[in-house]
């Protein structure tokens, strides 16, 4: 896969993070030319939504594309991508499996539910994985599990931080328990990067749930989040059947992490370059920052 | 669809089969439980303490689904919070301090699906026992005595060996939630449990499973004396182990799950 140009404009609304296909919230308008704020209400044009991150006025943020959000945060053509060509080979010969996984590869664009690779960010070089709302919203499978543990691997090799952004829903059901098992595979990973004195930053973003986020999402040694996402455990429905209670405003929520001492800070994702490259720089000791 | 793997996820969950505690008190001698996290509460769905086997010291947990009914409610049917894994933690880093062998029993429909288990963070509790069992520098086993329910059950089971009952079942969700995320009909669980790949022999083919334990006999004294010598000769192997390679073998046994092929960009 090319490296991608900073901060270069999206050419069609698919690239620009397939969201004419795919609404990320109910009851939002869809239109080629304006995008509506579920937050706001407000009509942003998308030209604009694009300058600003896929981030409206009032600070709501879209979901966006995982190749987009390497444009947006690493340096001019410093993104080398990784472990590209892996394919899910179906283990459990699970209903359906292939076919939605052929089908979602041709409306996303994208291979799998992350992109890993190597990068800068301000000049700190990094590895990097973003996984992506767009192919089965991020769910981890045993691709996923491979490319990320891979990441770490290589992180460990090269003596470089980790920078990770996660999305999903959570392991990946079509491919049983060797999805779980990929929990346990990454979180090995993540152990022998760390024993290894490396840093390791995540990023959660809207919806960070189920196994990943009891596993590699909460394993960073600073963990950032992004206003608004939902990131918990145990998917709210579920939560609200077997307590039958309704659950509180703001349940699962960035806000809710921070306020119960589970995450670092809330960073809005125009800032997050910034922060990210301080962060590495600092971890760094400015050694590795040339 | 058959139903074979349905009766299993049936039998697993049978209300009459042992639970954790009819292993602990039944193998092991001198048995003391520990309680607490140390920073919330004590959960009573996971036991654990120090004990003996044949003379050898170990650290022993266990799920616990409870026996009688209201016991079953005291223990909120082996669904733990987040306390309860921070437990499971503390006494296994206690176990490495000592470099006792530590045993799990594993029986839980998953991790607890509750407000207070998200506001003190499951999550991160799971995702921690993960990352720590994951280089624990003492020998780790793991066996499924019922149900093995998601990351609830993972939590306890990133061991150097992982044994399972020949009706236990381990699952990355439940059948009825399977079924109603697929086809919006929880009904269909036994079409969803199928589809899984659940059962104890499906596990040991995918080699998540390492062993499988017959069940004729079980909950007899026989049978708790038979299975605790083979746990007894399984960890004297493990301790033979130079630490350095202890952990790279679990290392390697987890690494190695995957299921998936190298492909040109253009064919996909």
């Amino acid at each position: 896969m090319p490296s991608f140009p900073f901060l270069h404009k999206p050419q069609n609304p698919l690239e620009q993070g397939g969201r004419t296909s795919i609404p990320a919230r109910p009851g939002e308008a869809d239109s080629e030319l304006a995008e509506q704020c579920p937050n706001c209400h407000r009509q942003t044009e998308l030209s604009q939504l694009w300058s600003n991150a896929n981030t409206c006025s009032c600070g709501y943020h879209f979901r966006i594309k995982a190749a987009q959000r390497i444009r947006l945060l690493t340096d001019p053509d410093s993104f080398v991508s990784e472990f590209d060509g892996l394919a899910s080979n179906d283990p459990l010969e699970f209903p359906g499996y292939r076919k939605k996984l052929e089908a979602t590869r041709n409306l996303s664009g994208g291979e799998e539910a992350v992109l890993c690779g190597r990068a800068s960010i301000g000049g700190a070089p990094c590895c990097l994985f973003v996984m992506d709302p767009y192919f089965m919203m991020g769910s981890m499978g045993t691709v996923v599990g491979e490319k990320i543990t891979r990441t770490f691997e290589l992180a460990t090799e090269l003596n470089l931080p980790v920078v990770g952004y996660t999305v999903s829903g959570g392991a990946r059901m079509q491919e049983g328990m060797l999805s779980l098992m990929q929990m346990a595979k990454t979180s090995a990973a993540v152990k022998k990067h760390s024993n290894a004195g490396l840093f390791y930053l995540t990023i959660l973003t809207d919806p960070t749930t189920g196994g990943v986020m009891a596993s590699f999402a909460m394993e960073g040694d600073i963990i950032l989040a992004e206003p608004g996402a939902t990131a918990g455990f145990a998917g709210a429905r579920v939560i609200e059947q077997t307590v039958r209670k309704k659950l509180p405003p703001g349940f699962q929520t960035s806000e809710f992490l921070l306020d119960h001492g589970f995450i670092d800070a809330i960073v809005p994702r125009l800032e997050q370059r910034a922060v990210i490259s301080k962060l590495l720089f600092i971890h760094q000791g400015g050694t590795a920052h040339e | 669809m058959s139903s074979t793997a349905y009766d299993k996820v049936k039998l697993a969950r049978a209300n009459n089969r042992p639970t954790s505690l009819s292993y602990i008190n039944n193998m092991f001698s001198e048995f003391f439980e520990l309680h607490g996290d140390r920073a919330y509460a004590d959960d009573p769905a996971i036991v654990g303490g120090v004990a003996l086997l044949y003379g050898m010291p170990v650290t022993v947990i266990g799920i616990e689904k409870g026996r009688s009914a209201k016991e079953r409610v005291h223990r909120n049917f082996g669904a733990s919070n987040p306390e309860g894994y921070r437990k499971a933690l503390r006494l296994m880093r206690q176990a490495e301090k000592y470099h006792r062998p530590v045993i799990c029993f594993v029986d839980t429909s998953g991790a607890f699906c509750g407000i207070g288990a998200e506001e003190r963070g499951q999550g991160q509790a799971i995702a921690h026992n993960l990352m720590v069992l994951s280089d624990l520098k003492t020998p780790v086993l793991s066996i499924l005595i019922g149900e093995g329910g998601s990351g609830g059950a993972l939590a306890l089971c990133v061991a150097d060996e992982v044994w399972m009952l020949e009706n236990s079942i381990y699952s990355v969700i439940s059948p009825e939630g399977c079924a109603s995320i697929l086809w919006k009909d929880s009904g269909r669980a036994a079409d969803a449990a199928e589809c899984l790949k659940l059962t104890a022999q499906d596990a040991f083919h995918f080699g998540i499973a390492d062993k499988i334990l017959p069940e004729s006999g079980l909950g007899s004294v026989a049978y708790y004396r038979h299975l605790s010598k083979q746990i007894y000769q399984k960890l004297g192997n493990l301790l033979s182990l130079t630490t350095e390679d202890l952990i790279e073998k679990r290392y390697q046994r987890f690494r190695k799950f995957g299921a998936f092929d190298l492909v040109n960009e253009e064919d996909l």
